[in-house]
């Protein structure tokens, strides 16, 4: 029983990355119908400035968090001036290809600038547990757990309370009379890829204690999709709800299924998703009837 | 400007749209049968051109014909270089057969992810056929016995009818015989109904399915027959890279060969072999930049003083011989494109063409890309 608990906690967590992995599509997708396949160059990009700042220049963990999101979520920003703006209304395979090439010159970029070793982030949660019941619960995956709930909430009272928050979800849901009410459609949208970029940071930032630091840290977004398509690509909770689900289910695959199903799990269950529940748990997509 | 005064359907149906043009592609058959004595140290490198090219038509029929994009295709790969390698070095079967073999049973494999992929539209397709080829590369490096693990599995030298075919130049020839069937075999296809109701359902699936093109049929035979000729690349890549190993048909490979038909033009054959050509000598050509770039850099540096080109030779040096800098000059690439390109190097090379047909009075405005703001694939 023990054990299943512990299984169903690292589940948890795991499954808040990819759900905040997966938030970061969402919001790119609902606000302007591209799917950045890049989410997970962002991820990996967030916990390699946080290393930065806290091994090379010795700031605090705070700080080099704060710094990191900041980097990261302006990269987006001028990403989207800059790139993705002149993509906006090309078929999706454009975009799709855009991002991925993207993707690979991250890649490119991290291994240049910080090198293609593997590094471990040390955090103030390093190689903590306690003892909760006759559960060893290791602080790295609850700050995953806490973070994950801060920001979500943080996101939540944002898009519902805030001027700026409506404004987005207004020029998400329709463009041209968002345009129309006076509200500068462009700059939300660098807004959104800036906040979906801060997103993949945390999503980094947090992740780093628990795995380590390498380029390749951004092939984790190739699973945030199956929880996006599992909780309907173009829902938000369903993207949280799915990233927790894929994570349990890769966790507890792991432990009672044959070896090498662990890492297959998350995309078995995104092909049986896809066959038989396209429009996923929370779906919004349907499909085009003539 | 020359016009083309057609008098019969025949003239539209037909291969080549007139005598210079089938006579170029004569020429150009000639110049590659001759081309292994010209440049003899290339043979290598050309013969993967053409297993590159045979890989670009079957993404081109796939994602530039029927508008399926497909992330999984290095997996398709892998399983005709495994099922091939199977047959002929497992089970004994003769050469022809086994590629007959592998083609079907890569096929089948298209088929079974073509089935779901029906009720998926745009990038969710994309997503599905990424997935697959994750799962796939998993089976290759656990199901040992067949495939040999991750320890990888040697490939013996072809032998087509008891004639051993191991030679550079034989496998050139090899190669291109293949890619030439290939190429003929599609452009057949295309010209035929089928490919049509390909072209249709790319540009307009309601359109399409409205004139009465059956969705689901048509879709499943794109998927079968792009796999089909993936699986014969799979048995020819098998036999040039002479040794499988699981973690050669990555995710990366699939990006490689979508950049190959982006970079190449999509919704054209040429744009493929374009393409193929393309990311075939691409690595060579940054090997040797690498070794060229940081000279020139010093050359310029060394203008402002000996101290300043050999500081800037030393710098580019570094920075050149980066191992992680070949995927980000790809990454490139494929952004330049379809920022600036998006019609790839065959777009360009019918612009040129039309360029200097239409001399004093080409206009730019001709290819200009048409914006579709309020095309949505969301269900409103």
């Amino acid at each position: 029983m023990d054990i299943v608990l512990q299984l169903v906690l690292n589940g948890l967590a795991v499954g808040c990355i990819y759900g905040l992995v997966a938030l970061g599509f969402v919001l790119i997708y609902k606000a302007t119908e591209l799917v950045n396949f890049a989410q997970g160059d962002f991820m990996m990009l967030g916990a390699f400035s946080c290393y930065m700042f806290v091994v090379w220049y010795g700031l605090g963990y705070w700080v080099a968090f704060a710094l990191a999101i900041a980097i990261v979520g302006a990269f987006g920003a001028a990403l989207d001036a800059t790139v993705l703006r002149r993509v906006l209304g090309q078929p999706q395979f454009a975009v799709v290809m855009l991002t991925i090439g993207l993707g690979a010159m991250f890649r490119s970029f991290a291994s240049i600038t910080w090198g293609s070793e593997i590094y471990t982030l040390p955090t103030p949660f390093s190689a903590k547990a306690s003892r909760v019941g006759g559960v060893s619960v290791s602080h790295e995956y609850v700050s995953i757990i806490v973070g994950t709930v801060v920001l979500c909430a943080a996101l939540y009272v944002f898009f519902t309370h805030t001027r700026v928050g409506v404004a987005m979800q207004a020029a998400s849901q329709n463009q041209l009379a968002a345009y129309y009410m006076g509200i500068p459609v462009k700059r939300m949208f660098s807004l959104i890829w800036a906040i979906s970029a801060g997103v993949a940071a945390v999503a980094g930032v947090l992740l780093a204690p628990v795995s380590l630091i390498d380029i390749n840290l951004g092939f984790i977004g190739l699973k945030a999709f199956a929880a996006a398509v599992l909780g309907g690509f173009g829902s938000i909770p369903g993207a949280l709800v799915g990233g927790i689900t894929i994570g349990l289910i890769e966790l507890l695959s792991g432990a009672y299924l044959p070896h090498g199903f662990k890492d297959v799990a998350a995309y078995v269950v995104l092909l049986l998703v896809l066959a038989v529940r396209p429009q996923g748990i929370f779906g919004t997509v349907g499909r085009k009837k003539v | 400007m020359r016009f083309l005064f057609k008098t019969s359907y025949d003239q539209d149906l037909g291969l080549f749209r007139d005598l210079v043009q089938r006579n170029w592609y004569v020429a150009l058959l000639a110049g590659l049968l001759v081309l292994p004595r010209l440049v003899p140290e290339y043979v290598v490198d050309l013969s993967l051109v053409f297993i590159y090219g045979l890989c670009g038509l079957s993404l081109m029929v796939l994602a530039g014909y029927t508008g399926l994009v497909s992330l999984g295709h290095a997996a398709f790969l892998g399983v005709g270089a495994y099922a091939h390698v199977f047959f002929t070095q497992t089970l004994g079967l003769p050469w022809l057969a086994a590629v007959a073999l592998a083609a079907a049973l890569t096929a089948a494999a298209g088929v079974l992810v073509g089935l779901p992929a029906l009720r998926m539209t745009g990038v969710y397709l994309t997503i599905a056929t990424l997935a697959f080829a994750l799962i796939i590369q998993e089976v290759f490096a656990r199901w040992e016995h067949v495939t040999g693990g991750l320890k990888g599995r040697a490939v013996d030298k072809p032998v087509v009818f008891g004639v051993p075919l191991g030679g550079d130049v034989a496998f050139y020839f090899l190669c291109l015989a293949v890619l030439a069937g290939a190429v003929w075999l599609t452009a057949n296809l295309l010209r035929s109904p089928t490919g049509r109701a390909w072209v249709a359902i790319r540009d307009s699936e309601i359109a399409a399915q409205s004139m009465g093109v059956n969705l689901a049929l048509y879709k499943t035979m794109a998927f079968g027959y792009s796999a089909a000729l993936m699986g014969v690349a799979g048995a020819l890549f098998a036999h040039k890279i002479g040794f499988l190993a699981p973690d050669i048909f990555s995710v990366l490979l699939s990006i490689q060969l979508l950049l190959m038909v982006v970079v190449g033009g999509l919704g054209s054959l040429h744009g493929a072999l374009f393409g193929a050509v393309f990311v075939a000598l691409l690595p060579v050509a940054i090997s040797q930049a690498r070794d060229a770039v940081p000279t020139w850099i010093g050359r310029i540096g060394a203008l402002l003083g000996k101290g300043a080109g050999d500081a800037a030779f030393t710098v580019t040096d570094r920075f050149v011989k980066q191992p992680g800098l070949e995927p980000g000059i790809f990454g490139l690439i494929l952004v330049l494109f379809i920022l600036f390109e998006p019609l790839g190097i065959y777009g360009r090379w019918l612009k040129l063409k039309l360029y200097f047909s239409m001399f004093p009075l080409y206009k730019q405005a001709t290819f200009r890309r048409q914006k579709a703001y309020m095309r949505s694939e969301r269900l409103r």
